[in-house]
């Protein structure tokens, strides 16, 4: 039951072997956290290493994310590369065609922050984050495929301690 | 029968569209499924290079010149230490000299592998891509041992190169190039003479001799038109004319001279001589320091200078003006991925829809490198 073992706490599994029992929050996080599917969707230097993470040697289908052309089609937009301001524009355009829950991942110092662009790039926008919500930053320039397999899984992390419920302040 | 009313369409191809190679925009024209026009819109991943070399001295502009093509950083590197090397009239010791050619060839091929599998990629093939990729994680393996970057490296500096090549690169670069080998016939196999893949890139884009001369067309895009024109021969830099390779030229074996499987043939040739050169410049490598003796602050002389290399792209030069001050005046790159782009309009006009985006992909550009 390779399936349940995924699924950890909380399962109750009936003898018949056909129903079991778990929490809502638990099936649509394992769901959700295992087909992230992302935007088929590169900016600059850093999607060239995006490239590299989901072709064979590091193959980013093992975790269940496919590239796929159409905001509508996907989970989580992989800002990767240098956001100028001509692209900001068409970056929150995307951002709002895509159905919730949406997450967001800025990889590479571009999009985190500016990165080599920060002091005299008239044209880049100082950080991704201002326009829309990010989720997970990785660092480096361009980091390496490691690194952003990394921050896919923090990501994951992030996503399985999510919860239907609203929280009680 | 009455006339019946037709309006031409307009599309937007771009900027988040899996097949524009990064964020262009282009605005077709159609009448039905044929392509009347084309108009490419550039500027969504402009980056300040020129406007940044001014506020950077010397040094500090390499790592902006990784950026510009990044699929090809050594080669953008090797073009700008050329070009700043000849301002200050620096001679760079000759095992440098063979390690740059070296890296630079080796970096042809990685481009040319990326261009290749995002062609494939282009024509519904996805296979090639894993492949490509494949091969060039090996070269990028390559780099990392050299300088530590997989992508960006800044290796090449003015006068010399940051450090020396660890003790076993040339043994590991001799394992590499007996594993390339068979790929090049595998990579044949698998997508050049694919009856589909054929099907789709001959006899399509075709670009006449004249126009590409005109159009200022370099590298791989002018020489699939037939024209023996690489700069490595024709205006040699480095130490290029001391080996023995040679230039592969668009022949129109599948359909028309200088049509979009000319283009990609002539790339699959290109990384054979890549290979040849390398062969011949490894065992070769003498002993010696890679670093000259040039002042620890670069400070060229006033004077202007052009200097200009063969990227894998095609003609890569850097124009520089230099006050005698740490920062040049200015710095204006000849890019060639933006004279290809300008040709895009010609190479689709009255074609089907789906063939602009194989045209688009034969013609191998580089956002970075267009915007700058």
């Amino acid at each position: 039951m390779g399936i349940l073992n995924k699924l950890d706490t909380h399962i109750e599994q009936f003898e018949s072997g056909n129903i079991i029992i778990t929490s809502a929050d638990k099936l649509l996080n394992w769901g959700r956290l295992s087909s992230m599917w992302q935007m088929f969707f590169g900016l600059a230097c850093c999607a060239i290493e995006m490239m590299a993470t989901s072709a064979s040697h590091y193959d980013l289908d093992r975790f269940g994310i496919i590239p796929r052309p159409s905001p509508r089609h996907i989970d989580i937009i992989l800002i990767s590369g240098t956001v100028t301001l001509k692209m900001a524009t068409r970056i929150k355009r995307l951002w709002e065609q895509m159905p919730e829950p949406k997450y967001c991942l800025s990889m590479g110092s571009c999009a985190n922050c500016g990165g080599p662009y920060w002091e005299h790039g008239y044209h880049v926008l100082k950080g991704v984050d201002r326009i829309i919500p990010v989720d997970v930053y990785v660092p480096g320039c361009p980091p390496r495929p490691e690194a952003l397999l990394e921050g896919l899984l923090k990501l994951q992390e992030k996503i399985r301690n999510q919860s239907l419920a609203r929280k009680t302040n | 029968m009455a006339e019946i009313r037709t309006e031409d369409m307009v599309l937007n191809m771009g900027p988040q569209h899996p097949s524009t190679h990064g964020v262009l925009r282009l605005q077709l024209t159609l009448e039905g499924e044929i392509v009347i026009d084309v108009k490419p819109y550039i500027g969504y991943l402009h980056r300040c290079f020129e406007k940044h070399t001014e506020a950077m001295t010397y040094p500090q502009v390499i790592p902006y010149a990784d950026r510009m093509d990044y699929v090809n950083a050594m080669s953008n590197e090797l073009s700008y230490v050329i070009a700043v090397e000849k301002l200050m009239g620096i001679e760079v010791p000759e095992r440098v000299e063979y390690i740059r050619v070296i890296m630079s060839e080796l970096q042809r091929l990685a481009s040319h592998l990326l261009a290749i599998g995002t062609y494939g990629n282009d024509a519904g093939a996805f296979t090639p891509f894993l492949y490509c990729m494949a091969t060039r994680e090996r070269v990028l393996e390559l780099f990392e041992i050299t300088c530590g970057a997989r992508l960006l490296y800044n290796y090449f500096w003015v006068g010399g190169l940051s450090h020396d090549i660890p003790v076993n690169f040339q043994k590991k670069v001799k394992e590499f190039v007996e594993f390339f080998k068979p790929k090049v016939s595998e990579l044949n196999n698998l997508l050049s003479f694919n009856k589909i893949f054929i099907e789709r890139t001959a006899n399509i884009g075709i670009l006449p001799a004249d126009y590409a001369i005109n159009a200022g067309a370099a590298g791989p895009v002018l020489r699939g038109s037939g024209i023996k024109f690489d700069l490595r021969k024709n205006d040699p830099y480095s130490i290029y004319p001391k080996f023995d390779f040679d230039i592969p030229v668009g022949q129109g074996l599948k359909g028309t001279v200088g049509d979009n499987w000319d283009r990609y043939m002539v790339r699959i040739h290109e990384m054979e001589e890549s290979i040849k050169i390398i062969e011949q410049a490894i065992d070769n490598i003498p002993e010696g320091d890679v670093q000259s003796q040039i002042p620890k602050r670069v400070k060229p002389p006033v004077g202007e200078v052009y200097a200009r290399t063969e990227t894998p792209k095609g003609e890569l030069g850097y124009y520089i003006i230099s006050d005698g001050s740490l920062n040049p005046y200015r710095v204006k790159a000849r890019s060639p991925s933006f004279c290809n782009l300008s040709l895009i309009r010609a190479l689709s006009k009255g074609y089907m829809i789906a063939d602009v985006v194989m045209t688009l992909g034969s013609l191998d550009i580089v956002l970075g490198c267009i915007d700058r």
